[in-house]
């Protein structure tokens, strides 16, 4: 009978810490996909900018083609992408072509005196920082619950439950992660 | 996430300071009290008259006191069209402490400050003068607003509402207090010249004297408490900035503008001056610099600031120390849950144009009030107030008919 209750006790603690393991791994996986979705609002104000800014931009910069053409397929491609990886290799891109679209904006005074063209820039840059910061703090809830899912003893619940690690948003070109420096 | 909650954890500090102006509040009480009757009752009738006051403006601050706040302050709540570039950047820096968008004031004051205000996060508000957007470029401005940020996160503000509205109650019943002796002794002297000679008077007499001492000095020792308290949070939401923008010169390079500032702002006062980025009390012609108390010498924040290695708190810790000398801000256990992070480069610069920065200032302040700007095909920019009634307007100039769009 004490051998009973000693057992039943073991159990009912074991279940217990069980199943804060695994609300713990559930808590931060949806802490995961929150920040996530915090990107993916940026990126898809991203791709809905970029059209008024060529459009703006298209009548003044009759030059620049193909630096107009290039910032508008990789918004194309950036649009289509899959997954987190995917979507962080073409937005990685697509941070390139603005920011050489931007450095030759510094070439054309009167686009830059256009009104509707700055506050565009204004709105742009700021989503820019957005998706910055919105990675940061994406990746480290990532870190955080790749931590878990790895470290001992929450491994063990995280395997039972079929949990499995989030990819980070790293941006792959280095180019990408320092900001072209302009001068005036 | 887990460092900031240790940050909010850690207040033992600030919480020691608390206790002691209470004992100020409650030793105010006490003499008073025993001023008016030398019994110990009455003196402990005043320590829960005046702790009773202080409990009630604590609830009515809690219930509204943002908001009385904010009023007392003459901010506006502005929407996004006023000043896009100041919501875009508030939004980042919420965006980066993973907190819900604050409310967005501004001051209509030419100083350039700022503040934020709430209880909790989702009813907070972040408050900028006029002079403050005219003044700075994007990434000051930034790093004005993590500050601020820092402090919603934090959890500072309610302490300091806390600690505020207590040095309001010292303030309030030494004020009154020493008003009321004034007057007495100048309408009726005699008669109250008359009830002193009485049976104890001279014992009372020296009650009196003291308290009258007390109700000078206490509100003294209320503020230089209040000052110590607010300075502690003042240094942590530097170093809570500098990690948010991972760009510490941004908010050195915008304390550097503001203290370079004459003009005292004219909304503020002795209560409200703590929750500012910057003491925005000085006298005219002074500069505002070192002479601060309310917050640390403005100089010091911007050489540690300008010292740091990194943009991690363990970064803010090392160039404080090494700047000033003394015991680092940062609770230990920040530090070491913290991660290294890289300061990331400069956003674009602008030149400084005063006359330029001046025609700004005027604008967001025209702007904020209600008008709105339209320029004629001759050039002439006509600002249209908020009760406008007709759709379209005359330029002034050249006579041409422009559409009012509202």
């Amino acid at each position: 009978m004490g051998a009973l209750i000693v057992v039943l006790v073991i159990v009912v603690v074991l279940a217990g810490f069980i199943i804060g393991l695994y609300n713990t791994l559930v808590r931060l996986r949806n802490q995961v996909a929150n920040a996530w979705s915090q990107i993916d609002v940026q990126l898809k104000r991203r791709h809905d900018l970029i059209p008024n800014l060529i459009e703006t931009a298209k009548g003044y910069m009759v030059h620049e083609r193909e630096t107009l053409e290039a910032v508008t397929n990789a918004r194309a491609q950036a649009m289509g992408a899959k997954n987190v990886a995917e979507s962080a290799k073409s937005e990685g891109l697509l941070g390139q072509a603005l920011s050489k679209f931007l450095l030759t904006v510094e070439a054309y005074p009167d686009l830059k005196a256009n009104q509707n063209f700055l506050a565009l820039q204004e709105e742009l840059s700021s989503t820019e920082n957005k998706i910055a910061f919105a990675r940061q703090a994406y990746n480290d809830q990532v870190l955080f619950f790749n931590n878990k899912i790895q470290m001992f003893p929450s491994n063990i619940v995280a395997g039972m439950f079929n949990f499995t690690k989030s990819d980070f948003f790293e941006i792959e070109d280095a180019a990408e992660r320092d900001v072209p420096k302009v001068s005036f | 996430m887990l460092m900031w909650e240790q940050i909010r954890a850690n207040k033992r500090n600030s919480i020691l300071l608390l206790v002691l102006m209470a004992a100020v509040l409650s030793f105010i009480g006490w003499i008073i009290g025993m001023a008016f009757v030398s019994d110990p009752m009455a003196g402990t009738l005043g320590i829960v008259i005046a702790i009773g006051l202080w409990i009630i403006m604590v609830i009515v601050s809690f219930a509204g006191g943002d908001q009385i706040f904010l009023a007392a302050s003459k901010a506006v709540p502005v929407t996004k069209n006023v000043h896009p570039q100041l919501f875009n950047v508030v939004e980042e820096m919420a965006i980066a402490a993973q907190l819900p968008m604050p409310k967005v004031y501004i001051i209509v004051d030419p100083a350039p400050n700022a503040f934020a205000t709430g209880r909790s996060p989702q009813t907070a508000s972040i408050a900028v003068t006029a002079g403050l957007l005219g003044r700075l470029n994007r990434d000051e401005l930034q790093g004005v607003v993590a500050h601020e940020m820092s402090h919603i996160l934090h959890r500072d503000i309610l302490f300091v509402t806390l600690a505020g509205v207590m040095l309001g109650t010292i303030t309030l019943i030494s004020h009154v207090f020493l008003r009321g002796m004034f007057y007495s002794s100048m309408g009726s002297g005699r008669r109250y010249s008359s009830r002193s000679n009485s049976g104890g008077g001279q014992a009372q007499l020296v009650l009196m004297i003291i308290a009258l001492i007390a109700a000078i000095l206490a509100p003294l020792m209320a503020t230089l408490l209040y000052f110590a308290l607010s300075r502690r949070r003042e240094y942590l939401a530097d170093a809570g900035g500098a990690r948010l923008t991972r760009y510490p010169e941004g908010l050195a390079s915008a304390l550097e503008k503001i203290s370079q500032n004459t003009k005292p702002l004219a909304v503020a006062n002795k209560v409200t001056a703590p929750m500012y980025i910057a003491n925005p009390l000085q006298e005219e012609g002074m500069k505002l610099s070192d002479m601060t108390s309310t917050h640390p010498p403005i100089s010091e924040r911007i050489k540690v600031l300008r010292a740091m290695a990194g943009a991690s708190f363990a970064d803010y810790s090392n160039a404080f120390r090494k700047a000033t000398n003394h015991s680092t801000p940062i609770p230990a256990s920040a530090l070491k849950s913290d991660e290294a992070v890289d300061i990331r480069q400069a956003g674009e610069k602008k030149a400084v144009d005063v006359k330029r920065q001046s025609r700004d200032v005027g604008d967001i302040m025209w702007r904020t009030n209600g008008y709105h700007f339209l320029t004629c095909a001759c050039g002439l920019k006509m600002k249209i107030p908020p009760n406008f009634k007709s759709d379209k307007v005359k330029c002034p100039r050249c006579g041409r008919i422009s559409a009012v769009q509202s």
